[in-house]
């Protein structure tokens, strides 16, 4: 195959060309193109001919040669029967199709399609015309384009490519390009090659997590040679229980990023709910308020999704706390002390914000943008990759807990709180103004609560039924993990995610929901005060 | 023998239901007659669609009831008592199902649309004899009583109260939405059971049959009432108000706190059933979202609205919120969930005692004043 074999020296040559037509942009235009003669030659060919006008084509290292064998691959190429100009097809719908000068790029107009005679591809050149191109893509300068052609190449070496790839590999490589088509190549191997390089074969394919790999080997465990079939099952033996931790951690990856989104949108009702003991069912909808925030911040900057992102913490946390003070000041203060009235009363409130929502903004889901540093995965290997976003959640519910902590544990205002929860007449005593501690404990949980919404915009829906869909899922971490205890809500948070993520698989999304009601439904019957129970007085009441 | 029957027919005796209880069957009396026997074209006629509502408004009161006798008299607010009174339906709604016979849509002599629709070649265990009306009766008092004995057991000997036993309350009934939600669960999944045919060999479809299960939800509330009185009037209704109020004194007296919460509580569920059966057949389909946690904690507020712990509020509290509800989804659906909602909190921060207690500061006002002077104020 003579036209891969000079692709070796391809390289200089496109590179040469490049530097040719950047020099002299004038040079297509005052001289005869010489790609005219090269389209004239492949439009001319007989099918016998064709791999030698293909070969004239690449060997001429012309820039523009990978974009003329898409179009010929495509049916793209006809020539124009009264000019016998040699035209690109852009758009084939209709009566007139649009043309353009595959030397210039100049769009032609229009033209009948009966003006038009196709240079006609066969079916055996078309398989090398693949070949070829991918070995193009092989040679480019350019790294993302060189590793998309590697990916491409898995599974699709044959006799026409092996020896180009082999000759690529004996040069310096980028190592990720490198390990790919190596893989390739011994994918070839374990089919094709001897014993000796199917020996080999299993060798570099033992511990790649690829599919094509696996499925190689799988052909290789059903062959003749016992020798081969015993090694092939033995590599593939070891691939299986590689793929299998692989997906316990992303079980485990799926159960934190999940357990995270419980805790964010748990934590602010272990504030109010277990440290000021109020029962705020609207808690679910003060999350939805701090999601439509973020989408509100988007409308405002368009184009900009990750600047309104983090402008929508600061935002999202005013907004719901806000909101808060509002439900503390106008219904919470008046039933202190009447913990189901304040669950009605409550309840009452999120219906109201819920129906606001409907009938000011849109009863249906608004859709927030993701912005690019958030959005794709981080490729482990072949079997495991984190999604962006999901990574940044269980982060941001790192943060923001560890923040609570500190306010809680560091701050003065967290030393009122806990003194106003362990004896509020004893704290006013001493000083502290129990009603401020109320409404600033309040609007920190209620701000911890939009900052989740802002949370969650990212990695689900943002609609009016937002809240609804966390509320019982919330109460039932802080009750799991403890009344008045943050640990707990954090452990328990991640441990009903990573729990209901176990379950999914064999169970199903609903079924395992279910279940996990019911596991915790069982469990309070056993340890009524949650995982970590208060202790002493504070136990009381 | 006696003391029984006194123990039941001693409500009878008590002014309040004797009110009560006049009230009802006049307004039995007053809907049937106007029914019957007013002209098509006269203003006074009550059409087949309006007593079917208000039949649909009693079943929502005897649940109302059932919560009542909870929440009013032990202290427990129940936030799952939707469950119950779906079971209840359920179990209706499965009789009705094979009275269909070969009458659905595919024709199968026994299985129920729906199940030949997913390809189900025979009835799953549990609906056997559900073809026999008095299996199904047992099952609607059956069901939510045993689910209310398994968990009420558990909760309370483990003294979960207050707050904790709401959510998990309501946790049960979003577990048992999302069960019967499923297909496989074999209820029909999110259409629930509908199309249903006759009940007892009446035709569902004519206006006597809906008249009669007007009358028959009018009389079971009335019996669900004099039961809740009784229980309420009893030793162990004291002792049950005694738990409300001071669960841990209670205990410490030496009475078992449990048991006395989980009588009371199976029978709320049981009445609870109760409505739930008699609301299917009037409206003609029973689905997951009756165990929705909204609609449980929509019951309770009814209850609030009515006044806590008297039984008769809540029959006012049930039959008023859902009255408005029929009003407002008619006029300006929107509307509603914001009167809901603030129905909610105004009841709860201005109304603590509902409409009930209203009702008795009135009285109480009314016997402090001078007869007379009383006399002219109602005037």
């Amino acid at each position: 195959m003579g036209i891969l074999r000079s692709l070796l020296s391809l390289r200089l040559a496109s590179l040469l060309a490049l530097l040719m037509a950047i020099a002299a942009p004038a040079f297509s235009q005052t001289e005869e193109d010489p790609g005219q003669a090269l389209l004239a030659n492949l439009a001319d060919a007989s099918p016998r001919q064709m791999d030698a006008a293909i070969e004239a084509i690449v060997n001429s290292g012309d820039p523009r040669a990978r974009s003329w064998l898409d179009a010929f691959g495509n049916n793209r190429l006809s020539r124009n029967k009264d000019t016998g100009q040699v035209v690109v097809v852009l758009r084939n719908v209709g009566r007139d199709w649009t043309i353009a000068d595959p030397l210039t790029g100049e769009n032609l107009g229009e033209i009948s399609r009966r003006e038009l005679d196709r240079v006609n591809i066969n079916n055996a050149i078309r398989g090398k015309l693949e070949g070829v191109l991918a070995m193009l893509d092989l040679y480019s300068t350019n790294p993302e384009i060189q590793r998309t052609a590697a990916e491409a190449m898995m599974g699709k070496v044959n006799e026409t490519v092996i020896e180009p790839l082999n000759n690529l590999l004996a040069q310096d490589l980028p190592a990720r390009v490198r390990d790919r088509l190596e893989l390739a190549v011994a994918i070839y191997q374990l089919e094709q090659g001897d014993a000796q390089a199917k020996a080999d074969a299993i060798t570099t394919l033992t511990g790649s997590l690829h599919s094509r790999a696996r499925a190689a080997l799988n052909n290789a465990v059903a062959g003749d040679d016992p020798a081969i079939a015993a090694s092939a099952k033995a590599a593939l033996i070891s691939i299986e229980q590689k793929l299998k931790m692989n997906r316990a951690a992303e079980t485990l990856y799926f159960g934190l990023s999940l357990g995270s989104v419980l805790v964010l949108a748990a934590i602010g009702l272990a504030i109010t709910f277990g440290v000021m003991g109020v029962i705020n069912m609207a808690h679910g909808e003060l999350i939805m308020l701090g999601a439509y925030t973020t989408w509100g911040m988007q409308q405002l900057l368009p184009g900009q999704p990750g600047l309104a992102l983090i402008l929508s913490i600061p935002a999202g946390f005013m907004v719901a706390a806000l909101a808060g003070i509002a439900i503390e000041r106008s219904v919470i203060q008046y039933l202190k002390g009447r913990p189901l009235e304040t669950l009605l009363a409550t309840f009452g409130i999120s219906l109201i914000l819920q129906q606001l929502v409907r009938t000011v903004i849109s009863p249906l889901n608004r859709s927030v943008t993701t912005p690019e540093w958030m959005s794709g995965s981080l490729v482990i290997n072949d079997a495991l990759s984190l999604t962006l976003n999901r990574l940044y959640v269980i982060g941001f519910a790192l943060v923001v807990f560890a923040g609570l902590m500190l306010i809680m544990r560091r701050t003065r205002l967290g030393l009122e709180v806990r003194a106003v929860t362990q004896n509020r007449a004893m704290a006013r005593s001493m000083g502290i103004k129990a009603t401020r501690v109320d409404i600033m404990t309040f609007a920190l949980g209620s701000g911890v609560a939009g900052l989740a919404g802002v949370a969650l915009s990212q990695i689900t829906n943002v609609g009016p039924n937002l809240g609804q869909n966390y509320i019982i899922d919330s109460f039932m971490v802080v009750v799991f993990g403890g009344v008045g205890n943050l640990w707990g809500t954090l452990v328990a948070g991640l441990t009903l995610g990573t729990i209901n993520q176990i379950l999914e698989p064999w169970a199903g999304a609903v079924l395992a929901k279910i279940m996990v009601l019911v596991m915790i439904i069982l469990f309070i019957q056993k340890r009524p005060r949650g995982l970590f129970p208060q202790k002493g007085r504070a136990a009381e009441g | 023998m006696a003391s029984s029957q006194t123990w039941l027919l001693r409500p009878l005796q008590e002014r309040s239901t004797q009110i009560f209880l006049g009230v009802l069957f006049s307004a039995l009396i007053v809907v049937t007659f106007l029914h019957l026997f007013m002209p098509q074209d006269s203003a006074l006629h009550v059409s087949a669609y309006t007593v079917t509502l208000l039949g649909k408004y009693l079943c929502y009161a005897l649940l109302a009831v059932a919560v009542d006798l909870v929440w009013g008299y032990l202290g427990i607010l129940s936030l799952g008592h939707g469950a119950f009174f779906a079971l209840g339906g359920y179990a209706m709604g499965m009789y009705l199902m094979r009275q269909i016979g070969d009458r659905g849509t595919y024709g199968d002599p026994v299985l129920p649309d729906f199940m030949v629709f997913l390809n189900w070649d025979s009835l799953p265990w549990y609906w056997q004899g559900f073809d026999m009306a008095w299996f199904a009766f047992i099952m609607v008092l059956l069901a939510p009583g045993l689910l209310a004995l398994v968990f009420g057991f558990l909760a309370f000997r483990s003294r979960v109260t207050g707050v904790y036993l709401s959510i998990i309350t309501q946790a049960l009934t979003f577990a048992l939405m999302l069960a019967f939600f499923r297909n496989e669960m074999g209820f029909g999944g999110n259409n629930g059971l509908t199309d249903f045919r006759d009940i007892l060999g009446f035709n569902l479809r004519t206006d006597a049959t809906r008249l009669g299960l007007f009358i028959a939800t009018g009389i079971a509330l009335a019996i669900g009432y004099i039961i809740c009185r009784a229980i309420v009037t009893s030793k162990l209704g004291r002792v049950s108000i005694a738990c409300r109020d001071a669960e841990a004194r209670t205990r410490f007296l030496g009475y078992r706190v449990e048991r006395v919460q989980l009588f009371v509580f199976v029978v709320s569920a049981m009445l609870a059933g109760v409505a739930g059966a008699l609301y299917v057949p009037q409206v003609g389909i029973i689905n997951p979202s009756e165990f929705s946690p909204l609609f449980s904690i929509e019951i309770v507020v009814w209850v609030a609205l009515g006044g806590r712990a008297t039984l008769y509020g809540a029959v006012i509290g049930a039959i008023l919120v859902n009255y408005a509800k029929t009003v407002f989804t008619g006029v300006m659906p929107d509307a509603w969930l914001f009167a809901l909602g603030a129905l909610f909190v105004l009841v709860t921060v201005f109304l603590p005692k509902g409409i009930a207690g209203l009702l008795q500061k009135r009285k109480k006002a009314q016997d402090d004043d001078d007869p007379a002077t009383a006399q002219e104020a109602t005037a």
